[in-house]
This record gives C-alpha cells, sequence and structure tokens, in this order.
C-alpha cells in the first residue's frame, strides 16, 4: 500500500470513529518528526550527557553505548544499546530519547518500542543484521528514522514506513564532505523531478528503483513527503549552519558534541547556528572560544570497509 | 487594520512551515519571528509546535523572551499549539529545572502529560465555538491542561476513553492554545479563528 493510501485509510478510520482514540498513524509518526524540525538531535552515551544535551537546548537525545568515532576506533560488531542504559537516559531527560537498531534488526527494534523510545534509528552505525531487507516499518506504533545517501534511498525507506529521513553522511568522522554531498544529492534529485512530465517520472521511478506514487509525490510537493534531517560528520556551529542552508531541515550530531573539548559550550553553540542558519553574524558570534573540536578523520584515509554509507541500499 | 493582517510565526524551532500554511490558507500575511525587531511589524503571532525547553533556552539566549512578554501583555493577539500552548501558560508542571515561559493565559499546563510517542494518538475533539463537527485531533507527546483561572476559558475536552474531560483547548481573550496540533491536518477551523481573533483584535 502507498503512503498516501495508508495515510488516508487512517484518516477515514478515524472521522469514522471520531470518539475513538487511535495510536500510530502516519500522521501522528510523520508530525512527531515535524516537531523536531530547525533543531539538534545529540548522541549521548550516559544520563549525565543526556542532561547536558538537554541543558543545551537539544530536541531530543540519541541513546548509544558508543558514539560513532568510539565505533570506527573499537571495531567489533557494534549492536542495539543495554536497556539498562536506555532505561537510565530515559529517566534521566524529559526530552524525547531515540535509540538506534541495526539494519533489518526487527527485534532489536521490538526492544526498543517495548522501551518506550519515541523514535527508532534503523541504522547503518551499528552493523547490519540482514544484507537483504530493512525493517518492516509499518508494523511498529514508534516511527522510525533512516539514512539515505540519494533521493531512491529515502524513498525506498519511506516505502517501508520510514517517517523521518538524514542524510547518512560518514559518522564518526567529524568531516562534512559526506554530509554535504548526500545532502546535495537529495537536493538535485528532487529538483530533478520537478522538471519531467508524466511520461518521464514512470521512468524516473524506475531508475531512482522506488514506488511510482512516492516519485510523483515528491514531483509535486518539491520536497520529500517527510522531514529531511542531516547527519554524518558534523562537528561546528558552521557545519550545522551550512546543512541547514543546503536544505537539511534540523540536525543530528554524533561524536562532534562529547569528542570535543568544551561539550557544553559547543551544544549550545550548534543549538543556535542551527536556528541562526542564515545569520553569519551569530554564526561567528557562537563559534568563538568553543575550544578543541573532535579531530576528524580524512575520508581519504578510510578503506571502503570502513565506510558505513555503503551499508543500506 | 486593512483586510489582510500579518501574522508571525516564532521561528525559533518546530513545525513553523505547516503554521505558515495554515494561516496562509485562512487568509493572513505570515512572516517568521527570530528577533525583537521582528516582532514589532505583527499584528499577532502564532507560537509553534516543538520543544518547549529548546523554544525557551533559544528565546532567552537571543533576548526575545522578555520582548514577547510585554507584547502578549500589552495584548498582542497569540495562538499556540502543543509546546505553543505550553509557552503561552502562566504556569507549567514538569518542565524542566528553571524552566520558563511567555505567559498570559492564566492557566496550569502539564508538560507531555499524554505520555510518550508511543502513546500519540488522534482523537475526536470538539472545540466551543467552532461550527463543522469534531475536529480530527492530533496529539504527540502533548501536553493538558490541569487548570484553568477565572480569566480563562476551556473550549475542548477530550471526549473519551481514559483521558476523557482532559482540557485540550483554551482561551482567554485574544490568547489561544490547543494541546493538539490542527496544522498538521489541513482542517484550518482553528486557523481562521484566530485570524478573526487578530482582526477584531485591531
Amino acid at each position: 500500500m502507498s503512503t498516501q493510501n495508508l495515510e488516508s485509510a487512517a484518516v477515514t478510520n478515524t472521522v469514522e470513529n471520531t470518539t475513538e482514540s487511535t495510536v500510530g498513524t502516519a500522521r501522528v509518526k510523520r508530525g512527531m518528526a515535524e516537531q523536531l524540525k530547525g533543531g539538534v538531535i545529540m548522541d549521548v552515551v550516559t544520563p549525565e550527557q543526556a542532561k547536558i544535551a538537554e541543558d543545551a537546548g537539544a530536541v531530543a537525545v540519541m541513546a548509544l553505548e558508543r558514539v560513532p568515532a568510539d565505533i570506527r576506533k573499537d571495531g567489533g560488531v557494534a549492536r542495539m544499546s543495554d536497556p539498562d542504559m536506555i532505561d537510565g537516559i530515559i529517566s534521566a531527560v524529559s526530552i524525547p530519547v531515540m535509540a538506534k537498531a541495526r539494519i533489518g534488526h526487527f527485534v532489536e527494534a521490538q526492544v526498543l518500542q517495548s522501551l518506550g523510545v519515541d523514535y527508532i534509528d534503523e541504522s547503518e552505525v551499528l552493523t547490519p543484521a540482514d544484507e537483504a531487507h530493512h525493517i518492516d516499518k509499518w508494523a511498529f506504533t514508534t516511527p522510525f528514522v533512516c539514512g539515505a545517501t540519494n533521493l531512491g534511498e529515502a524513498l525506498r525507506r519511506i516505502a517501508e514506513g520510514a517517517t523521518m529521513i538524514r542524510s547518512k553522511g560518514e559518522a564518526g568522522t567529524g568531516n562534512v564532505v559526506e554530509a554535504t554531498r548526500h545532502m546535495r544529492q537529495i537536493r538535485s534529485d528532487v529538483k530533478r523531478l520537478g522538471t519531467l512530465d508524466e511520461a518521464e517520472l514512470f521512468i524516473a521511478a524506475k531508475e531512482l528503483r522506488a514506488p511510482y506514487d512516492l516519485v510523483k509525490e515528491v514531483a509535486t510537493l518539491g520536497k520529500l513527503p517527510v522531514v529531511l534531517f542531516t547527519a554524518g560528520g558534523i562537528a561546528t556551529p558552521a557545519d550545522a549552519a551550512m546543512m541547514m542552508q543546503l536544505g537539511a531541515e534540523g540536525v543530528f550530531v554524533g561524536s562532534g558534541i562529547f569528542k570535543s573539548g568544551d561539550p557544553a559550550k559547543r551544544a549550545q553553540a550548534i543549538v543556535k547556528a542551527t536556528t541562526f542558519h542564515d545569520d553569519a553574524e551569530t554564526i561567528a558570534k557562537v563559534s568563538r572560544g568553543l575550544g578543541e573540536a573532535m579531530v576528524g578523520i580524512n575520508l581519504d584515509d578510510l578503506s571502503d570497509n570502513q565506510r558505513y554509507a555503503g551499508r543500506g541500499w | 487594520m486593512s483586510a489582510t493582517p500579518t501574522i508571525g510565526v516564532l521561528a525559533l524551532q518546530g513545525d513553523v512551515r505547516e503554521h505558515t500554511h495554515a494561516l496562509e490558507r485562512s487568509g493572513a500575511r505570515v512572516v517568521t519571528v527570530r528577533r525583537p525587531t521582528e516582532l514589532d511589524t505583527v499584528d499577532g503571532l502564532v507560537v509553534p509546535g516543538g520543544e518547549s525547553t529548546t523554544m525557551w533556552k533559544l528565546a532567552e539566549a537571543f533576548e526575545v523572551l522578555e520582548p514577547l512578554r510585554k507584547h502578549i501583555a500589552s495584548g498582542m493577539p497569540a495562538y499556540g499549539s502543543c509546546a505553543g500552548m505550553i509557552m503561552l501558560a502562566d504556569r507549567i508542571e514538569d518542565g524542566v529545572q528553571g524552566q520558563k515561559t511567555i505567559g498570559g493565559i492564566d492557566m496550569t499546563v502539564r508538560r507531555n502529560a499524554f505520555g510518550r510517542q508511543v502513546d500519540s494518538f488522534e482523537a475526536g475533539v470538539t472545540v466551543t465555538g467552532v461550527d463543522g463537527g469534531p475536529f480530527d485531533a492530533v496529539f504527540i507527546r502533548a501536553p493538558w491542561v490541569e487548570s484553568v483561572g477565572a480569566g480563562a476559558h476551556a473550549l475542548g475536552h477530550v471526549a473519551t476513553g481514559e483521558r476523557a474531560g482532559r482540557i485540550v483547548a483554551v482561551r482567554q481573550g485574544a490568547l489561544l492554545a490547543t494541546s493538539f496540533h490542527p496544522e498538521l491536518t489541513g482542517d484550518t477551523r482553528i486557523h481562521r479563528l484566530f485570524v478573526d481573533m487578530v482582526k477584531g483584535h485591531a
């Protein structure tokens, strides 16, 4: 079923039963992401870090066991976090808490839903659990965010039930170059659809390997049908602002905050720069005296199997 | 005032675009507001849905909280949905330590009262004074109103279920607030009501 049909089915359902209440509808899931727009979602590994993020003005935190920079360093299989750790973070803050499941690992997702996390990130930063299938995200009440490097990938995830998309970038590098590439790619793919006629849209759907209904919807809207955030290498206020100017509706910051010299100050600065992304004076002001940024990795120093963006398809 | 009022949407964080569209469809000219000077140019203000703690911190950091309070106190019409309702409340429960609001409506609002995202829901809500049947109301980690003071009127309640009777829409003079998000549904009746309030206020 296309997302449009599903959405209208949910609407019909509630109109017929105005005294009933329904959870987990497409509008409730997509609407949650709309509330996060213009905000910064920060990776945290302890309740203390979660408090620092909340105090800095984060709109949500991403609870995980190790930030991507440490996953890179440590190697091995990266999995869903310990439920105790997620519980600890949920009780430490009052803002939404997200958590990561491995690509295709629907049982990790079931566990995260049972813990009451507010959004599940089916994430390439963790080691994929299935090399053919992503999670059937329609089966869940909890909404999902997924990574994408281009429009076709984004629409395939939306067809599977994702209600929020983020650029993949290259997590744990502190290097924004891949996030830039993915944001520009998605933007230019969307623009291109707007220039096509009806007959060409069928071919575009085939080329994008995405459902025609969604391709048509993007061509009409001039944007993705769900919220688009950026992720993967954002380390400075200027990085965040650049992504916003490239069309991101909000920012995920992973290792960039808690791998820096003064996390609280940097976190606040990135929050401010995201809101005032089109105001260079404000970005300059908040960029002063932030201390050490995370060291970062040049992408040329990563072999193909060290790149996370290629995970998922 | 001219037939087309200018309404500002507080654009610190949240679903600014959805409110902008709903207001434009309801006959308003819309501008975004992030700075005190921008507040001087509008006839009314919408505080969008989003994260109230983030909005509060940004409003304080960029010195727009006091100007917002001043404009509301001197009678500027305002409408807030969800986090916007929290921002327009005189008193809040379950906020973070030290959390401040703009205030203006004599009510106590409980933040995240309806629960986490897994509990977010759609339900029918009838709003007093708005014709056309119940709203297909969308609640997202939504607040509810614990109590309203003498000057404020409860306009809408959850009809049935375990949350029956909870106040989810309030008006006090030129100030309006809903726990739910009409901006996400394409139903512009609340925004039309607010545009009329702004026109009537001039």
